[in-house]
Parts: C-alpha cells; structure tokens; sequence
C-alpha cells in the first residue's frame, strides 16, 4: 500500500487538534499559521512560559519546512504532492505535542536521521554548548539558515525528538517529526 | 552620520540607530524567514559608526521572540558592537527579557560569553 499524505494527515490530525494545516508552505502560510497559533493560546489563557515556547518552536518548525519543502520541489525531479508539508499542534495531557510532515529526498535521510539521532544523544548542556558553537563559527546561508533550528528547539523544549520516515518511493520519503512542549 | 530608522512589523523588530546620541536600539519580534536582507543596514550603519563613535553607546535590545536565522545576525550586529568597545569607547548592552522568559534570558547569557562587551540582564515585570 502506498503512502497518502491525505489519508496520513487525517488520521493524525482527528478531531481534537489545536491546529491542523495541510498544503503548500509559503510565507503567507507561515505568518497565518503563527498568528492563529498565537490566538489560540491567548483564547487557552496558557501560562506565558509555555506560551512562548510554542510560538518559538513553531517559528524554527515552519521555517524548517519552508526552507526544505522548497528544496523538494525543485525542477527536475517531480514528486506530484512533493511540496506539501503538514502541521498539527495538539495538547496531550499537560504538554503539547507539535508534528510535522514534508517529503524529503532519499540522500537527505542519513544525514538528517544522523543529526537527529545526534542531537537527541546529547544532555542539555552539552546541546547549549553545540548551539553557542554554531552560533559563534558557522555563517548563515543563502537561504538565511544556521543550521540551529532543531537545536534551539531541543534547547527550549528539554526533550527528544520523535521520528520516522515513510518510504514513498525510490526517490521520496515522507519525514515525521514530534516534538513536545511541556 | 544619519540615524537609521526602521518601523516594526509582524515579522521584523523595530531599529533605533541615533549616532548623535550614542544609542542602539532593537525591540520587538525578530522572525523573518531570512534574517541577512533585514539585518545587513543594521551591520553596514554599525560599520561607518565603528569609525566615529560617541564615547558612550547604549544598547538596548528588548525582543520578544527571535528565530535561529536572526540569532546569527543578532551576533553580527554585536561584533561591530564589540570593535567599538575595543576602540576605547564606552558601550553597554542592555538585555531586556521578560519575567519567566528563562529562555530570552538564556540566549542573553549566551551572547554575553561570546562578546566581549560588557551586558545588563534586565528582566521586565
């Protein structure tokens, strides 16, 4: 059976999502997705703390995508849905759990699996030295990115990162990552 | 020189750069997908004001939410920062956070252990 990203999106989104957004990620989506996120903690009354650290970690989340999700959809190598991405923010018990979906080529496995693996063996010190080492010695690049965004977000939210890759096809996978904010 | 002078947006801070008083001022959000176009005026105008600075520049920098794209950037604008300090001048930053922003308050500290130029952590209540 093959992957179907709607299928996909429906299953994790439910009926109890804080927010759910499936389809191309653009800056207007970004900025959109953001300010409804930043109403809806405000409507929820959250404490400021956690209120914070969502909005930040969904910033580095919808950038990650935005960044990437473009590279997918290059010219040349055409994956129908390859540039759809998706996003869904729910609370489970005292924590917020926010997923993230976008098609990624084959090569970009191992490198991000070995980041990730990576970043999650590390304690919190040790994540806020690599952050501080980036940040001093690593320039930004055309794009904007410093490759800190999953860093700074394993900084703020203290803990690891859940992932998996679905295989589409010889070419694609389609990359889900957890992340939880408590 | 000119003063630099950028109204805030949704996505981008407000910018204060006043030669004739010293001062350096960034507040607000700072969370543009790319961070270099907003940030090189910023870097550029601290660049000609290394070479003629008041004795004293204060600094103020009071974010409320800034992304990883604009942290390096952040950096940047401090180095230039951190050459006039070492020209002799007087600079101080002050770094605002928010009450229970443990987070703004950290990356304050990070930028602290990096530049060397004296920092104020000014927590808001």
């Amino acid at each position: 059976m093959g992957f179907d990203i709607n299928e996909y999106f429906a299953v994790l989104a439910g009926t109890n999502s804080l927010l759910s957004y499936k389809g191309k990620v653009t800056i207007q989506v970004v900025s959109s997705l953001l300010d409804e996120v930043e109403r809806k903690l405000t409507e929820l009354d959250e404490e400021p703390r956690i209120r914070k650290k969502v909005y930040n970690i969904l910033v580095e989340c919808l950038q990650n995508l935005y960044h990437h999700v473009e590279d997918v959809a290059l010219p040349g190598e055409i994956l129908e849905e390859g540039n759809m991405a998706i996003l869904v923010i729910k609370k489970v018990d005292n924590q917020y759990k926010i997923t993230t979906g976008n098609f990624v080529r084959v090569k970009r496995i191992k490198p991000l699996k070995s980041k990730i693996d990576k970043i999650n063996s590390l304690t919190q010190d040790e994540i806020k030295d690599m952050y501080k080492f980036i940040l001093n010695h690593q320039r930004l690049n055309v794009k904007g990115g410093g490759g800190l965004g999953l860093l700074d977000i394993a900084r703020r939210t203290g803990n690891k990162f859940d992932y998996t890759f679905h295989v589409i096809d010889e070419r694609y996978n389609f990359f889900n990552l957890d992340v939880y904010v408590s | 020189m000119e003063s630099l002078l950028i109204e805030g947006t949704a996505k981008t801070p407000t910018v204060r750069f006043d030669a004739n008083q010293g001062l350096v001022e960034i507040k607000g959000r700072s969370i543009p997908e790319n961070s270099i176009e907003f940030y090189k005026p910023l870097v550029d105008w601290l660049e000609t004001y290394s070479k003629e600075a008041k004795p004293q520049t204060k600094v103020n920098i009071q974010l409320e939410y800034f992304n990883t794209s604009s942290s390096k950037c952040i950096l940047d604008v401090f180095k230039k920062l951190e050459t006039v300090y070492k020209n002799n001048r007087e600079v101080v930053i002050n770094w605002y956070y928010e009450e229970d922003d443990e987070d703004m308050l950290e990356a304050g500290e990070d930028y602290e252990s990096i530049i060397r130029v004296p920092f104020k952590m000014i927590e808001i209540v």
